[in-house]
């Protein structure tokens, strides 16, 4: 059992009281709601007659469903199906006098987005969201839970849900990152050591020299996908880098207070003596940038590496996984993913659709167009980095470039808008899973890869080694060498 | 709402293999077909891609197996998204129970909201159950929650049942609503000791 650690501080702080099943009663301090996962919720409070608890700690925004045309952001929306989501999210949160994000407001976005970025988000509080990712708020120091639509009603009945302790996997991340590797490299490394089922039961503290080094969209990047790796949660202690990141927010109290809060958030960080049920030491030092070759994020390689064959893996499940993936995929064991065509670039969603992503992948669209064949989409995670990258002319580059610039919301992340593959069309994608169908098609491919390599990939119609584009570095990796390294 | 008994100790019927560990969430029940506000129709699309080829109904267990209760799943099942869509899918076709060797936490969390008991057992046993389903596709595979077996034919087997899970289904306490909602003033109490509420 571990001890110390900000998850047992944490924990212990919202405790509410013992369930007779066994179960904690967890007090939720933020509950962010969307559309799509909450209606059903809303529907059987209002069938048992309860009233939301705690509608001052509930803020909701709309993002699954979210057109990011923006022709197509006028209400009622051409989708009848959306229009009915949207219409029910605005009838639950007026009733119960819950904040909405609306597109009037400025703000909406996708919630892991939106929290942070307003403020919302703070260290040492426990976050629940009915969407798997809201364990990015762990960037913060904050207990992110990814929750069913049965415990959004739990949630809006009682401000609490009924959980279990899990053990935490304390996750060492030790050297620096090359040029051209970020933080989606260091989770999609993460995730491969560890596998897609490596958190199963746990949460995952981050920390080491490398995480600490991040900053705070990095760290979001980081946390965003534990859920990828297995784990219900994943956090990293609060440190003057996230104070930095909250001053001045619209959520975050000023002066005095934010002095109080800011002892709570140091209070809560893990103890230098904290037991873990679990250290995992992972090196980044002189990785290459990560991208997936199969139908999981755990089917993922270093750029170098060559795509593993069948015979690679251990048990027979495995050995059938790996050949339905390189069917899918139609790759061929040995091969470089470098060279990979691609048909659709997208950039954005709550993994990657913060400023500093759209910030680095203009420095690389800067002065290129991108390849004839390629449909490609930046749509930004909220409408607060919307206006701040067309603030910067970042928008410019990226329409210059040849993207399409588009308003905020999930888009080609699971396709709930209009937004989606086609066929068996491939995608360089800055999102977060590659399972089969989830870019709207069901013989879609998608392949996972940082913000940087997904506009390399748009300027070359195929994956490519970022590094090239940095002053056009002879180091670079092309297929050529991944065959060698093969051989 | 599917009616359902609150003690839930035992559930009994026939049986569906689903092969294949880490099966997600996106296969479960595809993201296009969420946008429904209730779960009313959700068992229609269940599996909805994997069971089709260009549309016709091709050899998916849940296609030859139609009005089965027990689902047999490998490891890491329900793995992704946090959609309730998915078990309500699997509730709603007629699914009661299901055995597996292991299941992603927010899938078996929501197979408790829903009453729904989720067993573990290891590879061999659950490979064992798979293949006797497959030659006794109309016999009935017994579950009992309280004494965490599975009865097949002859044979039965220990198996796993999160303490939490076994507890609530057996005492009936899996609403998880009226079950908090009893103690609101405690959470008042744990709520005034939060620094971050207090500074609003």
């Amino acid at each position: 059992m571990s001890s110390g650690t900000l998850y047992d501080k944490v924990w212990d702080k919202h405790k509410v009281t013992e369930l007779p099943n066994g179960q904690d009663q967890l007090f939720i301090g933020l509950h962010l709601v969307h559309e799509v996962t909450s209606p059903q919720a809303f529907g059987m409070l209002r069938e048992r007659d309860i009233d939301v608890a705690y509608p001052g700690r509930t803020f909701a925004t709309t993002d699954h469903i979210a057109p990011t045309e923006e022709a197509k952001r006028k209400r009622p929306l051409e989708d009848d199906q959306a229009e009915k989501m949207l219409d029910a999210l605005d009838t639950n949160t007026a009733e119960n006098g819950i904040t909405f994000f609306d597109f009037e407001s400025g703000r909406q976005g996708i919630t892991h987005v939106v929290a942070p970025e307003l403020g919302l988000t703070q260290p040492g509080m426990t976050v629940a969201c009915g969407d798997s990712h809201t364990a990015t708020h762990g960037a913060f120091g904050s207990i992110g839970v990814g929750v069913g639509t049965s415990q959004i009603r739990d949630i809006l009945a009682t401000g609490s849900i009924a959980a279990e302790k899990q053990k935490v996997r304390r996750i060492e991340v030790e050297g620096s990152l090359n040029e051209g590797v970020y933080a989606k490299d260091i989770i999609l490394k993460i995730i491969q050591e560890l596998g897609v089922d490596g958190g199963v039961g746990h949460v995952y503290e981050y920390g080491g020299p490398a995480i600490e080094e991040l900053g705070m969209e990095g760290r979001l990047a980081v946390c965003n996908m534990s859920i990828e790796g297995g784990a219900r949660a994943g956090y990293i202690n609060p440190d003057e880098t996230t104070y930095d990141y909250l001053k001045g927010r619209e959520y975050v109290p000023e002066g005095e207070e934010f002095e109080q809060l800011k002892e709570y958030w140091e209070s809560i960080a893990s103890d230098a003596d904290a037991e873990y049920d679990d250290v995992v030491t992972i090196d980044v030092d002189d990785m290459d940038p990560m991208v997936t070759w199969g139908i999981n994020p755990g089917q993922v390689v270093e750029i170098s590496e060559p795509v593993p064959a069948p015979e690679d893996f251990e048990t027979e499940t495995d050995q059938e996984a790996a050949q339905q993936a390189l069917d899918h995929m139609d790759i061929e064991p040995g091969q470089s993913m470098l060279g990979y065509d691609i048909d659709v670039a997208f950039l954005g969603t709550c993994t990657n659709g913060r400023v500093s992503d759209f910030r680095r992948a203009a420095e690389i669209l800067e002065g290129h167009t991108i390849d004839d064949g390629v449909r490609a989409l930046a749509v930004p995670g909220s409408e607060t980095v919307r206006r701040q990258c067309e603030a910067e002319g970042i928008d410019e580059t990226f329409i210059e470039a040849g993207f399409q610039w588009r308003r905020a919301g999930c888009s080609m992340c699971l396709a709930m808008n209009d937004d989606s593959l086609e066929g068996d069309e491939a995608a360089a994608s800055s999102s977060n899973r590659n399972f089969i169908g989830r870019q709207g098609s069901k013989d879609g491919r998608t392949v996972l890869m940082s913000p940087v390599m997904v506009a390399a990939a748009a300027v070359e119609g195929e994956i490519t080694d970022v590094r090239r584009f940095y002053d056009d570095r002879a180091d670079a990796l092309t297929a050529e060498d991944v065959s060698e390294v093969a051989d | 709402m599917v009616d359902k008994p609150q003690h839930i100790t035992d559930v009994s019927g026939t049986g569906v293999p689903i092969y294949g560990d880490d099966i997600d969430t996106d296969q479960i029940l595809p993201a296009r077909f969420m946008k429904e506000v209730t779960f009313d129709n959700m068992a229609d699309y269940l599996f909805y891609d994997a069971r089709r080829d260009d549309g016709e109904f091709n050899d998916h267990p849940l296609n030859r197996f139609a009005g089965a209760n027990v689902a047999v799943v490998n490891k890491n099942f329900g793995m992704g998204s946090s959609r309730e869509h998915a078990p309500q899918a699997m509730m709603r076709w007629g699914i009661d129970a299901v055995v597996g060797e292991s299941y992603a936490e927010i899938f078996r969390d929501n197979c408790k909201s829903l009453g729904i008991p989720a067993a573990t057992a290891d590879h061999e046993t659950v490979t064992e159950i798979q293949e006797w389903i497959e030659a006794n596709p109309d016999e009935d595979i017994h579950i009992d929650v309280e004494a965490e077996t599975v009865t097949y034919g002859d044979t039965t087997v220990d198996v796993e049942i999160d303490g939490a899970m076994q507890q609530a289904l057996v005492e009936g306490i899996w609403d998880t609503t009226s079950l908090m909602y009893s103690n609101m003033s405690k959470v008042e109490e744990t709520v005034a000791d939060l620094p971050y509420i207090e500074a609003e």
